[in-house]
Parts: structure tokens; sequence; C-alpha cells
């Protein structure tokens, strides 16, 4: 049989050379080109021209700069350490949940997702209370208790930034691993057991390899990720100068206070991390190369779970006291250091007041930061949810000549490194072109979040469009639709749900943004992220806490809005 | 209530030619079966009737309306064609209810609300879905499913409803239920049907007349089912249909033999229209066992299924399928490896194919 | 075949606790006796219980009562809590969903048994490359499950179990998955591994003409119960029961009533059937019989006239009233009757069973719903 050929013949069949459809795709086009192509390009040109020629003397200084090399080698140190210790804790708890009879499992699975929300700099904040030098809470306690000299553990480390990112990350590995898990067929481990395999060997030889893929697939989000990471190196390495690639290009901006010369040594270091992430995408690819194997279940059937015996407790112990020391502590501690009057003081009750809370609402400052995060939020979320729909639609049914390149444009951002985006748009709308000038204005933030989060809602639209069938468009124009009718009464309404899950997919990291902000934000456009990083960097701990808190509570009530709405929209 | 004229259309796909000058009469009232192997052009076909395909030469009318025609430069955009569709895998609209399924159509139309509101319950009716009018598709089972298609495919039109294999996704027992329903909604409303499949037994069950194409896309038969069960009029259609076994038989010295092997005789009538070749065709069950029989074989395999035994004979090299009813006298004793003489009934014949 | 018992199973019995269906018998007090070399079928409908059997046998399941006795020796007991796991009981198992492992290649795939069991690499080759020729596979040892078709991937998992050379091979609805066409050619080939291997085969299938074809004894089992266990020839003749005989392919019943001696259909007492009733019989009784074992013919036997006929690809069909009833029965295609026409019907050696039980209908609706 052939191939239903649909939509552009049903675009054909409406007479018109220029319809609906070619408006769509033209835009969808010059959207991408300014939104994504244009930074970009100006980071290139930037980084290897001076003044219209060419001109690598900045570029080969920067790079063989002393300093700029060690934090490349940080920035990987930590990016392999976390990538390898999260993949071995994502593993081996979702196995645990996944395979075995550990009970609570559905409470415990939902646990191990929370770190996923929260931005890990606060849990690297949280950390730092506890552990950092002689002036955190434990350090204290321990050198109080077992009259130690040296404060006993040191987060202001390499190790203390790979802990905290790993606590952070290996949701990545797990989500990815224990729904690999969910989807196998029981019958695969059964066949082997019949073969003659021990329930260890079935592990290690059939369970394992199998969800090779989905490890691969999570690894490679935590690397990305860690490489392209600010928020924790930051909080925990300025103090002890140690720098990774991201936080040397703030620095080094933020030292030069914004001038042309600091973004120009910007720019050639993002060359750099982002050689780095490119190198790191190969070896990927390389060491884990990903075949998509076709494991899902035939007949429906609970596999066979793995009695632990004796190892049921002790294990359960251990999960719970990993779900304490990451999820629990992390968020407790802000809340205490929020409540307590300066910091340092004991952690005890004559010492709690809201009065960090009262300061944090009374600020202007403040109050501004958190309705900038708002608007950023919602308005980056909006016009991405239509502009994702938009780009999807021309990909999937439309499917003009270049869709591949539309594809690449909107997901590329993705994989390039926040810091760097941000001085793409920084060279690009300041005044570059057209003259135009963001720079300082909360307009360049929203440009960036709609370069970053872009991929986000077209993915999820592009994956609920693949489910419409093209006859259910067909089916309405026999009945008398036509093609802009069956676009509004029916496909619209069938992908709802996947616009609605694509804004929130961009709301709610966009509350949390750090990385990107950080480096455009003005005076007026401070968003929340920046304003907690301020509000510690100035030493005003306790405050910073309690805005921590306050946009804690915001991400768990809008979490918990989207598992109602998805909830409710499974049924339909 | 309207004929369907397909006359000279032709499609491609890039180089690859589906549909040549096909030519089809659909008559009004009826149920046509359009029957043809997976990739005969049958769907390609269909689409171009509801205007998802164009055609590059040729015209189609749906009455005395023209919807169709190259050289009349017409061409009518699908939502105006007025065609009900029914579409293998339902495409029932997941987000709306039952009834607004079956209204859409007919808001489309524009008609008043009082006439939207009594033909959707008719056609709920005809479909036996009224008490699910509510009901959103997620709620329903597949076969339930495709009753709303139809119900959607009535209100769509009075005159002509498409169905593409309808009933392919259903399982065996509901596919039987939904033909028996088709063809009573069809009696009730009295609508030209055109069914689309590649089902011999769909199509033998519900078809008024079945129009046969063969993998090139030309067509082979047109007629009841028992011109086709009983005169099939040409081999691809005989092979088509159902289980086949082929003989060649040659004449020589004025007797006809099997195999160009004189020593294995056919002993009876060969139409006189043949005189040197002929291929002979017979049905695995309308070969008996007959011991005075000089066509003689030997069972290689038997294969009890219940209602029949289905046997493998080699006769002189050449595998035939026999088919013995289980409730046969004798059939029993005949085992693997038992020696049996064949007597072919009924057999049809044609021009001898080339190798 | 031989006389020795190969797999027994004694009074073997599992309860399935749900917290919404409460307690649900399974399997009832199975008691089974398969010989070595024997093709032995589990036929019924879903929930009859016969792949929980056939779980259990393999020892994915733990019994609630009995044992299980697997070429002589003791693999599952309940009564003394002993569960062989089913690494160690020597089986070789084909599943429904083919479950080869699509990260191995064939050779790998075919050469895990042998792996595990640590046979010397040279011999490991040998095995394999035989296993692979006797499935029609040679020449695809480096090609990996993904770029093969459903058969061929069943054929990988066909040779996964004959390679370690089981005593016992458990087939869990194997041909399920295939196209009908394919199902055919691999039944036979089924029959040809066993004949060359003389392992002794548990065919697990809801179709009944696949089970009739490659079983020499079949059991039918219905909500959890063996109903009759037997040849395919003889359960298809001589079916025990209502459901077995609706079960076991294309069935005719007709509602009767006896009045001394004779026959009529329910309702009707023009014309009586020309059958001679059991002894037993109550007054009113249903006759079974199988479409294409009734005889239609010009001028003997029952009057009737041909209310429908219906081509179907490879017989005709028509329906024929009996009294209030329409009863159907096919023939070959060369028996035509037009509709409408006068016609006579013979019945030959009809099953006799007593009129419907309610009862027995809700429980299995019940089952169907756990």
């Amino acid at each position: 049989m052939f191939k239903r050929k649909s939509n552009s013949d049903l675009a054909a069949m409406e007479g018109r050379k220029f319809g609906l459809d070619g408006i769509m795709t033209a835009l969808s086009f010059v959207l991408l080109f300014i939104i994504v192509v244009i930074p970009i390009f100006m980071i290139i040109y930037n980084a290897f021209f001076y003044q219209g020629k060419f001109d690598l003397t900045l570029f080969t200084s920067v790079i063989f700069d002393k300093e700029n090399l060690k934090a490349m080698g940080n920035t990987i140190i930590i990016a392999v350490a976390v990538t390898i210790f999260g993949t071995i804790m994502g593993l081996f708890y979702a196995w645990l949940l996944g395979r075995s009879d550990i009970p609570a499992k559905g409470f415990m699975r939902a646990l191990f997702t929370i770190p996923y929300m929260f931005p890990p700099f606060f849990g690297a904040m949280a950390w730092d209370l506890l552990f950092s030098g002689r002036a955190g809470y434990i350090n204290r306690w321990l050198m109080s208790t077992f009259h130690l000299r040296t404060p006993p553990v040191n987060i202001n480390s390499l190790g203390g930034i790979i802990f905290v990112e790993c606590s952070y990350y290996f949701p990545f590995v797990f989500m990815q691993v224990v729904s690999a898990l969910e989807r196998m067929d029981p019958t695969l481990e059964e066949s082997a057991r019949i073969a003659g395999a021990r329930q260890s060997q079935v592990i290690w030889k059939i369970t394992l390899p199998l969800v090779k893929p989905a490890i691969s697939a999570g690894a490679l989000l935590i690397l990305i990720s860690s490489l392209a990471h600010f928020g924790v190196p930051s909080i925990l390495g300025f103090s002890k100068n140690i720098f990774t690639l991201p936080t040397m290009i703030y620095a080094l901006i933020n030292k030069s206070g914004g001038s042309f010369e600091g973004i120009r040594q910007g720019t050639a270091l993002s060359i750099l991390l982002v050689a780095v992430v490119a190198v790191a995408l190969v070896i990927q690819k390389k060491v884990l190369s990903s075949g998509s194997y076709d494991i899902i279940k035939g007949k429906s059937m609970r596999p066979t779970l793995i009695k632990l015996r004796g190892a049921k407790y002790p294990l359960l112990f251990l999960a719970c006291l990993t779900l304490l020391v990451i999820v629990v502590v992390p968020l407790v501690m802000i809340f205490l250091v929020a409540l307590v009057k300066a910091y340092g003081l004991p952690l005890v009750w004559k010492n709690f007041s809201l009065s960090n809370y009262q300061k944090v609402f009374a600020s202007p400052a403040t109050m501004d930061s958190i309705w900038n995060s708002l608007f950023l939020s919602v308005t980056a979320g909006v016009v991405c949810m239509f502009l994702g729909v938009m780009i999807a639609y021309v990909i999937n049914r439309i499917k003009p000549r270049g869709r591949n390149v539309l594809e690449i444009l909107s997901i590329l951002p993705y994989s390039i490194p926040g810091t760097v985006l941000a001085i793409g748009v920084i060279l690009a709308w300041s005044g570059a072109i057209f003259k135009i000038t963001l720079y300082n204005t909360i307009w360049i933030i929203l440009v960036a979040y709609m370069a970053r989060y872009l991929s986000f809602s077209m993915k999820s639209a592009s994956a609920s469009l693949q489910q419409v069938n093209s006859s259910l468009e067909e089916a309405s124009r026999a009945c008398g639709a036509t093609h802009t009718e069956s676009l509004r009464d029916i496909t619209l309404p069938l992908i709802k749900p996947a616009m609605v899950s694509g804004f929130f997919l961009i709301f709610l990291p966009a509350m949390r943004e750090l990385t990107t902000s950080i480096l455009l934000y003005g005076p007026y456009s401070r968003t929340l992220g920046v304003q907690i990083f301020a509000l510690r960097d100035a030493g005003m701990i306790p405050q910073a806490a309690a805005l921590a808190s306050v946009a804690i509570v915001i991400i768990i009530v809008c979490n918990s809005i989207v598992t109602w709405i998805t909830k409710d929209r499974k049924g339909a | 209530m309207a004929a369907i004229k397909f006359i000279n259309i032709s499609f491609a796909y890039g180089d690859k030619k589906i549909l040549e000058n096909f030519s089809l009469d659909v008559e009004d009232s009826q149920i046509m079966c359009l029957l043809g192997p997976s990739g005969c052009g049958k769907t390609t076909l269909m689409r171009c009737l509801l205007g998802l395909n164009k055609p590059s030469t040729g015209e189609i009318y749906v009455g005395d309306r023209c919807v169709f025609s190259r050289e009349k430069r017409i061409n009518i955009p699908p939502e105006r064609r007025g065609i009900g569709v029914v579409f293998q895998d339902y495409a029932v609209w997941p987000h709306m209810t039952v009834l607004e399924n079956v209204c859409y159509p007919m808001k489309k139309h524009g008609l008043s609300r009082d006439e939207i509101d009594s033909k959707a319950r008719y056609a709920l009716e005809q479909v036996r879905m009224s008490d699910y009018a509510p009901y959103l598709p997620s709620q329903l089972s597949g076969g339930q499913q495709q009753r709303v298609a139809i119900a959607r495919a009535l209100v769509s039109s009075d005159e002509v409803i498409v169905m593409d294999e309808p009933i392919t996704n259903l399982d065996a027992k509901l596919r039987e239920e939904m033909l028996i329903e088709i063809r009573q909604i069809q009696k009730n409303i009295g609508t030209t049907i055109l069914y689309i499949t590649h089902d011999q037994e769909a199509s033998l069950q519900l078809c008024d007349k079945m129009a046969i194409m063969d993998s090139e896309g030309k067509l082979t038969q047109i007629g009841t089912d028992e011109d086709i069960i009983l005169r099939p009029a040409s081999r691809f259609v005989f092979e088509f249909i159902g289980v086949s076994n082929f003989f060649r038989l040659s004449r020589i010295n004025d007797t006809w033999c099997f195999h160009d092997n004189n020593s294995i005789t056919y002993t009876d009538s060969v139409p006189d229209k043949y005189n040197s070749r002929v291929d002979m065709g017979v049905r695995p069950n309308d070969i008996i066992f007959d011991d005075s029989s000089s066509v003689r074989g030997v069972v290689k395999r038997s294969v009890f299924l219940g209602s029949e035994y289905n046997m493998f004979i080699d006769f002189d090299g050449q595998e035939v399928r026999v088919q013995r009813s289980t409730f046969d006298d004798g059939v029993g004793s005949v085992k693997e490896g038992s020696e049996v003489g064949l007597k072919f009934l009924n057999p049809v014949f044609y021009n001898a194919k080339e190798a | 075949m031989s006389d020795k018992n190969q797999v027994v199973l004694r009074h073997v019995t599992k309860k399935f606790t749900t917290r919404t269906m409460g307690t649900v018998t399974a399997v009832d007090d199975f008691n089974l006796e398969i010989k070595e070399g024997e093709c032995f079928s589990f036929l019924g409908p879903s929930g009859c219980g016969k792949t929980t059997t056939l779980r259990m046998i393999a020892g994915f399941e733990d019994l609630s009562e009995g044992e299980i006795e697997l070429c002589g020796r003791l693999v599952s007991s309940s009564a003394k809590n002993l569960y062989i796991p089913p690494e160690e009981r020597d089986l070789g198992m084909v599943f429904q969903a083919f479950a080869v492992w699509p990260h191995m290649n064939i050779f790998d795939n075919v050469a895990f048994p042998l792996k595990i069991r640590k046979v010397a690499r040279r011999e490991i080759e040998s095995r394999v490359k035989d296993a692979l020729k006797h499935c029609s596979l040679d020449g695809l040892e480096k090609l990996y499950p993904g770029e093969l078709s459903g058969g061929q991937q069943q054929r990988i998992a066909l040779a996964r179990a004959i390679v370690t050379n089981p005593k016992v091979m458990l087939l869990d609805e194997p041909l399920s998955n295939l196209d009908p066409k394919l199902r055919e050619t691999m039944r036979f080939e089924i029959k040809e591994l066993q004949r060359q291997f003389g392992f002794t085969i548990i065919f697990v299938t809801h179709d009944q003409s696949e089970a009739m074809a490659i079983s020499d004894r079949m059991m039918v089992c219905d909500m959890g119960r063996i109903m009759q266990i037997d040849t395919p020839e003889n359960l298809y003749r001589k079916p025990n029961s209502r459901f077995v005989h609706n079960f076991l392919g294309e069935s005719t019943f007709i509602n009767v009533t006896i009045k001394d001696s004779r026959v009529y259909p329910k309702g009707d007492e023009t014309q009586a059937i020309n059958i001679t009733p059991p002894d037993d019989a109550l007054s009113e009784m249903v006759i079974a019989t199988r479409p294409n074992a009734i005889r239609l013919t010009k001028d003997s036997g029952f009057r009737t006239r041909i209310e429908k006929r219906i081509f179907l690809t490879d017989k005709t069909e028509y329906l024929v009233p009996v009294g209030e009833q329409l009863v159907k029965l096919q023939t070959p295609h060369r028996v035509v009757f037009a509709p409408g026409e006068s016609c006579c019907i013979e019945i030959a050696s009809p099953g006799w069973y007593p009129p419907e039980d309610k009862e027995a209908e809700a429980e299995r609706a019940r089952r169907q719903r756990f």
C-alpha cells in the first residue's frame, strides 16, 4: 500500500497556491531565523572577527589562558563525575523500584522525581549553609562535638559541587529507566530464566543491555546539563576561586562591567564551551551507541518481582536515607534559615521570626523580580506554545522543502549552553541589527527564553500531532469542513492537551531560570533567580532563603496544577 | 441517492502509475464492493472520488453532478462533494461526543437545529448507538466507534457513502455482525455504498455487486456474488477468490493428458474451444477420492482441522491440495502414505498460461 | 511416543485473590499425565486457566495445592514448599511475543543458553549452527532480530529453545502473532522439529483448529476446570458437553421437543425430524451438529426451503427454517440451490444435550471481566 500523502494534497485541493499553509511556513522560517540563527551567527562572528577583519588573537589568548584552561578542566571533571555517579544512582533506584519487591513504591517514585522540580542552586544554597567551611551549621556542630580543628566536610570544593549536581540530575536517568522497565516485555526476562540464567545473570545480560538506550539518553541529558550548569558551581565555587566555563564567562563579563571587551572575551570562551559540549556529544554517541529496541509488551503481564528477602529492609532504609538527604534536608534547611533572624544564629525556636519575609515582600526590587519572572514565564510560555504548534504543524503536516532545517533550528538551542545563548542574544540585540537595542530591558530576557525553550513546546506539539491521524482531518473535509475549519475544529482541539503541557514545560523552568538571566538582567529586569542569587551574594542569606522558599511554594503550586490538568485530560 | 461514474481515471504517484484509464459504474442504491489485492489502487480510486487525490485524466460523476473533470477543469473540493466516508481507523473525533461527531457534518452544511436533531437521532438509531450519544469515543469499543463513523457518514450524505476497509480492525465475530448491520442500514436508507476491501469473504457477504481489480489496477470482472463464485471470468478471479489447484492439460493423440505425460489421461470432457493446451482449475473441496480413477496420488500430509481434513497429495510430482469434509464417508480411513484415486468435480478451464 | 510419563500434574490448583473480584480459582484440581514425545495442547477461551497452568509448569508461578513432576523429578510441590526455579528445570519455551533479545544478534541469542551452561566455545558453535539449520535460519547469524520478520523471529525463539536439547518444550501461543499463512507453515515446522528431536510439546492456544492440527491429545478447559481430554478427532466427533461442542468449531444447535419417541423442532409439531432420540432423553433437548454434517438434498429428509444463501470463498452457506428456528448448513459450491427453492435436509448422528445452562454463562461473563 502507498503511504498516505495527505495534507499537502488537502492544501493543494484548496485551489489557492498561497493560503494559510504558505503563510505559516514562511512565518516559521522567518521567526526561527531571527530567534535562533542571528544570535548563533553573532557569537561566531564576534569570536573570530574584530572590526570586520578575521582576527584570531583574542580567541587564542583566551583559550590558552591558564585560568581558563583550569576552568575548562573543572567543567569536564565535574560533568564526567556527575554523569557517572548520577547514572549509577538513577539506575540503581530505577531497578529497585521497577523490579524488586521493595515496599512503598509509588510513594518513593514520586519523591525521587522531586529534585527534578527545583533548581539545583537552591540545593547548593542549602548545602552551603550546612557545610561551608567553619560557618556551616553541621560543620560547626561536628567541630564542637568532636573537638575538631578543621571543618570535617568542605562543600566548597569540586567534590561538593559534584555531590549537589548529582543529587539534582540523577532523576534524568531514573525516570527514563523506570519507564523503560515498565514498558519492557517481561517474557524477555522470563525466556532467559528458561534458557538457564540465574536471576543475577538475567539482570546483567538481559535487563541492563535492554535499557541501555534509556540509560544513555538519560546520561546524555545529565552530561549536557552539567557542562552548561551555572548555579551550583557559582554558589559553591566562587568563594574558593573554583571556576567552570559558565561561571568563568559570567565572572569575566561581570568584572568588565558589561563592557564590550568583557563580552568579547566571554564570546571566545563561549566557543570553547560549545566545543566541549560538541565533543561530549560525539563521544557519548561513540561510547554508548544508542539503538532503539522494540521492547514493548506483548501480553500484558506483570513482571515477576525479585524477592529481596533479607536485603529488603536495609535497602528500604538506604532509599529513605537517600530521599532524606537529597530532598528533605535541603528544603527544610531553606525554610529554617528563612525564619532565622540572622545568618549564623543557632536554629532554635527563640531565633525564629517572620521578619525576613516582611523584608522580602516590602522590598520593591524583590517584588519586581517576582513579577518580572511571572511576566517572562507566562509570556514565553504562551508565545512558545503557539509558535511550537505552528512549527510542528509545518514540519509534520505541510512538509515544505527544508523542513529538516526547521526542525534542526528549533531543537538546536536546547543543546547550546544557556550562558552561550545569553551572550549571543546580547551581541545580537545591542544595536547590531537595525540598531535595535534591547540590552538591559526585560525583552532581551524574553527573546533568550524563547530561543531556549521553543524546542520544548515544539516537541510536545509534534508528538501530539503524530498521534492525530490525518484521516481525522480528511473525514472532516468529507463532512463539509474547509481546510481552515478542519484545522480549527479538529486538529487544534485535539492537540490542546499537548499545548497546555507545552506551556507548563516552559513556564516551570522559566520561573526558576538563572543561567541566562544572570547575564541579561538590567536594573529593572531582575528575575526571581537573579534576585535570590544577588541577595545571597550581598550576604543577606536569610532573605535569600526566604525568597527561595517563596519560589519553592510557587513551583509546588504550579506543579500540582500541571498534574491535576494532565490527569484530567487522560480520559479524553 | 445517486450513481457513481468513474470515466477514464488515471493517477500516478511520481513515476509509479497506480490507475490508468480506469472506468467503473456504481449503480444507484446498491452496495458495490470494490475488491482487489492490496496495492491495486482501490484506495487511490476512493481518494480520487473524495477529492483527496487529484487524477491526471478523466471524469467523476456523482449522480448527474460532475465532481471532477480534467477537460472541463472541474475539481470540487472534498467538503463540497457531499460524499459520506468511513475510514478503516474509524476517524471519529476523540474530543467530541458521539452526538457532536454526528452533528458536525450537518452544522457544516448549515442545516437548521431541528433538522440536525432529528437526523442525528435517526442515524444513531440506525447504528443502534442512541444510548451512547453523550459518550466520548475513548469510552467506546472499536465496533462502537465504527458505528459512530457510519452514523456520521449517513448524515453527511443522502446519496453516496464510501467505506474503506471499515471492519479490518475489528475481531472476527464483530466483523460478521457489522457486515449484517451495514447491509440492514443500506436496506433501510437506500444510499449507494461503495465498499472497498481486500477481504473476499466480507465482500461476498455484503455486496449486491462486486468489482474485482487485479494487481495492475485493471478491472477484471463485475458481477453478483453468484457470478463471481460460479462463473469466474478469468484465472485471476478464480485464484483470488479462494484456494485453488491448477493442472496443465495437453492434447496428445486426441486425448487430454496431464503434464504433457501421455500415461496420465484426463477422461472427462474439456470445452471444445481449447484444442492443444489448457489450464484446469479445481477447488480443493471439489476433488474427491475415487478408487476407479486413473489419476493417482499419494497422501503426503493430512491435517485434521475439525470440520475438515486438509490433505497435500503428491500427484506425479505436483502438490495437490484436497479438502475433505470430516463427515464424508470413509474420509477417516485415508491416512498419510495412502494411495488415492482423484476425481475432479466442477473444473474451470482457462487459456494455458505461458511459463 | 512412549508410555513413559514426562509431565505429571497431581491435584494442581491455583487461586488468585484480588481486591476487586475476591478469590478466583484460576486452576481447579488439574490432573494430567503427558507422555514422552507427545504433543499435548491446552485449549480454552481466555481466562480458562491454560496459561496459568503452563506458567506453573515453567516455574514462574507457585501452586496453591498439588504437585508437578517433570521427567520423573518433583519440581513443584505446595505441600513440601518445593519450587525448583525455572532455570533449573531444563525446559524449552517459546512465547507469543517472541521474546528474542533485540540487543543480541541471532547467533548470540541462540548461543545464550549454552554460554550460560559454560559449554566449550567450539561445541557452542557447532550446536548453534545445527539449531539454526533446523529452523532454516542458516546464514543469518550476524543479523539482529529487529531486521527480521515476525516469522523469522519466532524461528530464532525456536532455535534457542531446541539448542539445549530439552526433554519438554512449552509453547505459549507461539503462532498467534503471525499471519494465517505463516501459521500453517510454522505449525508444520514445529511438528517436524519434534519428529527429529523427540521432545514432548505442551502447546497453549485459544485457536481450536490450530490445536487440532498439531496435537496428539488435547485438553479443553473452561473456567479453571478440565472439560475433556482426548484426541482431536474424538473431541470433535464426540464432545462430552455442549461447551466443548461449541468451542471446537462451528456448531448448529436445534431445540427440539420429544413426543412418543419422535423428534419435533421446538414449537412446531407438523413434521418430525428423522432421527432416533437417546433412551434417557428429556422431553426438551438440544441437538448439536455441524453445518457441514447436514446433508442438503432435493427430496430426502426433513422438507424445508432455502431462506437465505451466502457464498463464502470456499463453500456456500444456506439458512433453512426448521420449525421456528433457522438452521445453518454448509455445502461445497457445486451444490447449488436458489434462494426460496424447496429442499430437504438430513441430520446424521447428532449430539444430544439438555437445554442451556444460564448460571454457567453468568460465571463465564464474570471471569471474562477478571
